[in-house]
């Protein structure tokens, strides 16, 4: 795929148009998962175990369906045998079938005719459980006495000295460890953890479910991918895919956390019983106990380096643990934890451990922050202890075109020195300091997906264009691709209007994730405009009554290839809509594709932080985001990218952390005490966007929504140990914490 | 149990409800009365997601009961444009690209507005920790607090923002 930005003059890319979806947004007409009502709808709710661990004896659901204005509960007997053992682990992850898994695991659920009477119903439903013992920390479920969270699903390679809780072991690297470290003038080596952190949306899940005795059905649900939403509904229910229609209602945050199911299936099973419609909506309760937290992390760092700062060799083992099920998000961990660098000698090794936590979710580069926090630690104390500069050391040892990564493939064109130079030029990097304050950075990674994608671009009569999609708008989505579209033809922005299709209405599309919206979408999109052009030009060649390749399409018209082609005068867009009837029908173009070439994406984050000795608190002075947009399409969302990444990791590491007491129960499911930034702790977060562009697309777009949450991790705790004169090992470094570690506690 | 009978005013016109004692201005906004600006976060007033004002002063309605509602004049998102001329805070937050998935947008809206209604001329920090009760997690804050400087600088009859 050829590469054809750097001889395009943009007219519409790079400028700042108004978001189609806007108006309805700031008027509160735009409607979301909880905001949709059907007639005769029922309210769904779940009955959730109060226990770490147990198993289900028996559930007694006749007083609950004896009582009045009660139509239906299920339980996961009401549920078909999912299709494998990954839709499996999702099923029983809704609801539960022998075990509960964790606190907060849903066990049965009810619809009934108002909330009050369903939740008086749940408290009639009687559960006998036998309750077994519980494990939720990462050093605890390794153990081979650990309380086993699911028989059978140990790792096939598990070495020995393992419990079977341990379901992924993994390793990537290339190169002599041995003889690398052997040339270190300096090794360290340190242990670091991290929290799992919830996502935070502040939508929480809700679902309409609408399903017919014929077996057809209809849902409504906030979600990243209404396709996978359909495919696992379909399997959990026992429906062809093509008799569940499910529509994407506007989305109220995801971060990686609603690319899968919760209460959807269950909703569908409550409306297939009770014959009527079904509406679920979670509390936040039940967001921060049964939706997907991201991982926890117990990870050794060890890097060696020589005296002038280049990296002989850097080993990790990064511990995982993802909640009750197998969770592979270890892998995008190992592979990501030293993507910054070019290592003649590196390895990562990778296990995942179950334990009596919710089933984790995609969380924005799910994996990578934990992993690259680690490894910026460590190269972070290096220049501390050899008296080097840190974004020199990490431009000597950065990767760059033709770099061998670390998980293995051989990096194209990326961004990283460029946005190393940047931040080394920025006038933030040389700002004095008071005292009490430190200045941190580090390098984050994603390696950026593509995916299956379909995109339809109609022409209308009127020679407007409407653009059909199937990925959720989560933020901005809509008008840049009405941008691209607008750029390939030719035609201002507004004379394009791009929506959110569901299922029924074109083909498959992949989740919004992988930060691949603006990439796959927008590229499917240029070629479907290619193809309308295509088919506009032989048109007007048939008009012109000449050949389809003297026909040539420039700034929106059709015109003549050459003096060869003849005298005619241009055609626009309009007026050959306007006669389409009568030179072959209506006009559309289409691009389905399994998009490659997504492009990594590398971003550098510089922080200047203040501690209060007295009280450990940490109060963010200044924030600078470097990052590689490859070809920013609409730079406001992708400043917002930069911006709303930084911010969750700064509660990452600041903040955030899901607390879990002895009896193995969450202890702090409200944003009261699970405290994410507010905008009294920000400063403005400033924004430098690099654009190196990325081969693999016509503009040279690469996606940006994930990267920005790696590097606040180690920038801050870089940041607080220069400050503080000590440096920690663990997220989130909370006042009470950093006042322990001044204090040398 | 009997339901309780609520006469009220909502964005300028006249309004009624039969409530439970227990139901929250927030249920009966979203519920009866299809104003589903008002969006639920939290239920708990820790997110600000469902400000609406009552008698001019900004609330968590997740946190009002609708019986409180009598007699009192409410003001929700809904009631913010006038007609199809947008608010200037609406506006400047569609200019300044302020929000990404547009949750909490409504309730952003309605606080600042309340806020400037009090001071017309706030500083950045009076900002922040005026709508620190109201959580965003797409956009890092930035952007909105830009937008809110520039509307209050417009409404101030200011050209080019303070």
């Amino acid at each position: 795929m050829a590469l054809d930005s750097e001889k395009r003059d943009f007219k519409i890319i790079g400028t700042r148009p108004l978001r189609p979806d806007g108006i309805d947004k700031v008027t509160g007409r735009a409607l979301y998962g909880a905001d949709m009502n059907a007639p005769g709808m029922l309210v769904g709710k779940a009955l959730r175990s109060p226990h770490a661990h147990a198993r289900i004896l028996s559930i007694d659901t006749t007083a609950a369906q004896a009582l009045s204005g009660v139509k239906a509960v299920v339980t996961a007997t009401d549920f078909a045998a999912a299709s494998s053992s990954f839709n499996q682990d999702v099923l029983d992850n809704c609801m539960a079938r022998e075990k509960a898994l964790y606190d907060g695991h849903a066990v049965a659920a009810v619809a009934a005719t108002s909330e009050a009477v369903a939740l008086k119903a749940l408290s009639l439903i009687q559960v006998e459980y036998e309750v077994l013992p519980h494990v939720t920390e990462i050093e605890d479920a390794i153990k081979p006495d650990a309380p086993i969270v699911q028989e059978g699903r140990a790792a096939d390679n598990l070495p020995e000295g393992y419990s079977q809780n341990v379901t992924h072991v993994m390793s990537f690297g290339h190169g002599d460890l041995e003889a690398g470290f052997a040339k270190a003038d300096k090794i360290i080596e340190r242990t670091f953890r991290t929290a799992a952190t919830h996502q935070g949306y502040i939508e929480p899940h809700a679902c309409l479910a609408s399903m017919a005795s014929d077996g057809r059905a209809e849902l409504w649900c906030c979600t990243q991918g209404q396709y996978y939403v359909r495919e696992l509904c379909a399997d959990f229910l026992g429906l062809e895919t093509s008799q569940l229609r499910v529509t994407a209602s506007e989305i109220g945050g995801g971060f990686g956390g609603k690319t899968t199911v919760f209460i959807e299936p269950v909703a569908l099973a409550l409306s297939r019983k009770s014959g009527r419609p079904v509406k679920m909506v979670m509390s936040r309760e039940e967001v921060f106990k049964a939706s997907g937290p991201t991982v926890s992390s117990l990870t050794d760092v060890k890097i060696g380096m020589t005296h002038d700062g280049r990296i002989t060799a850097a080993q990790a083992m990064l511990r995982y643990q993802g909640g009750a099920f197998a969770c592979g998000t270890i892998e995008f961990g190992a592979m990501s934890a030293f993507a910054a660098y070019d290592l003649e000698a590196v390895c990562a090794d990778g296990i995942n451990v179950m334990t009596n936590r919710p089933r984790q979710a995609a969380y924005r580069a799910p994996g990578a922050p934990m992993a690259i926090y680690a490894v910026e630690s460590v190269v972070d104390e290096l220049c501390q202890e050899l008296g080097l500069d840190p974004l020199d050391v990490r431009l000597k040892n950065a990767a760059r075109k033709g770099t061998k990564s670390s998980y293995g493939p051989t990096f194209d064109d990326i961004g990283l020195v460029a946005t190393l130079e940047a931040a080394k030029a920025h006038p933030h990097y040389s700002a004095p300091l008071g005292p009490n304050q430190g200045r941190g950075l580090s390098c984050g990674f994603w390696f950026n997906f593509g995916g299956n994608t379909c995109v339809s671009l109609n022409l209308d009569a009127d020679g407007t264009v409407g653009i059909t999609e199937g990925n959720p708008d989560i933020g901005g989505s809509r008008a840049s691709i009405s941008m691209m579209a607008a750029e390939e033809l030719g035609i201002p922005y507004d004379k394009v209007r791009t929506i959110v299709a569901d299922t029924a209405s074109l083909g498959f599309n992949d989740v919004t994730d992988g930060s691949r919206v603006t990439f796959a979408v927008g590229l499917a999109t240029i070629k479907a405009a290619r193809d309308a052009i295509q088919k506009m030009c032989a048109r007007v060649a048939k008009i012109w009554d000449i050949d389809e390749d003297a026909v040539i399409w420039e700034d929106g018209y059709a015109k003549p290839a050459g003096p060869n082609a003849g005298e005619f005068e241009p055609m626009s867009i309009a007026e050959i809509a306007a006669i389409a009837n009568n030179t072959g029908g209506p006009i559309a173009g289409h691009h389905e594709i399994n998009a490659d070439g997504a492009g990594v994406s590398f971003g550098v984050h510089l922080v200047d932080l203040e501690v209060d000795p007295e009280t450990g608190h940490t109060t963010i002075l200044r924030y600078t985001v470097f990052q590689d947009a490859g070809k920013a399409i609409h730079p406001d969302y992708v400043e917002g990218q930069m911006q709303g990444g930084a911010v969750q990791g700064i509660g990452w590491a600041l903040n955030e952390e899901y607390i879990y007491g002895t009896d193995g129960k969450l202890q702090n499911p409200g944003f009261l005490d699970y405290r994410i930034p507010v905008a009294s702790d920000l400063p403005n977060i400033d924004t430098v966007i690099l654009e190196i562009p990325n081969p693999g697309h016509p503009y040279g777009v690469r996606g940006v929504g994930e990267t920005s949450i790696v590097p606040p991790l180690a920038a801050l705790s870089n940041a607080v140990a220069r400050a503080i004169g000590k440096r920690m090992h663990e997220l989130p470094m909370s006042p009470p914490r950093i006042l322990k570690t001044i204090k040398g506690q | 149990m009997s339901k309780i009978h609520v006469t009220t005013t909502i964005n300028g016109d006249p309004a009624e409800f039969l409530c439970e004692p227990q139901e929250t201005l927030l249920d009966i906004l979203r519920n009866q009365l299809d104003l589903t600006g008002a969006k639920e976060g939290c239920a708990s007033g820790d997110c600000g997601a469902c400000s609406v004002t009552l008698d001019g002063r900004l609330v968590c309605s997740c946190l009002v009961l609708a019986a409180e509602a009598e007699g009192h004049e409410i003001t929700t998102i809904e009631g913010m444009a006038e007609g199809d001329v947008l608010h200037p805070l609406q506006r400047k937050f569609l200019e300044h690209a302020a929000l990404q998935c547009g949750i909490c947008t409504p309730g952003f809206l309605v606080a600042a507005k309340a806020l400037l209604e009090r001071n017309p001329n706030p500083s950045e920090t009076e900002v922040r920790y005026w709508l620190a009760g109201n959580l965003c997690r797409c956009t890092g804050y930035d952007k909105i607090i830009g937008a809110v400087m520039d509307a209050a600088a417009e409404m101030r009859g200011e050209q080019n923002g303070a």
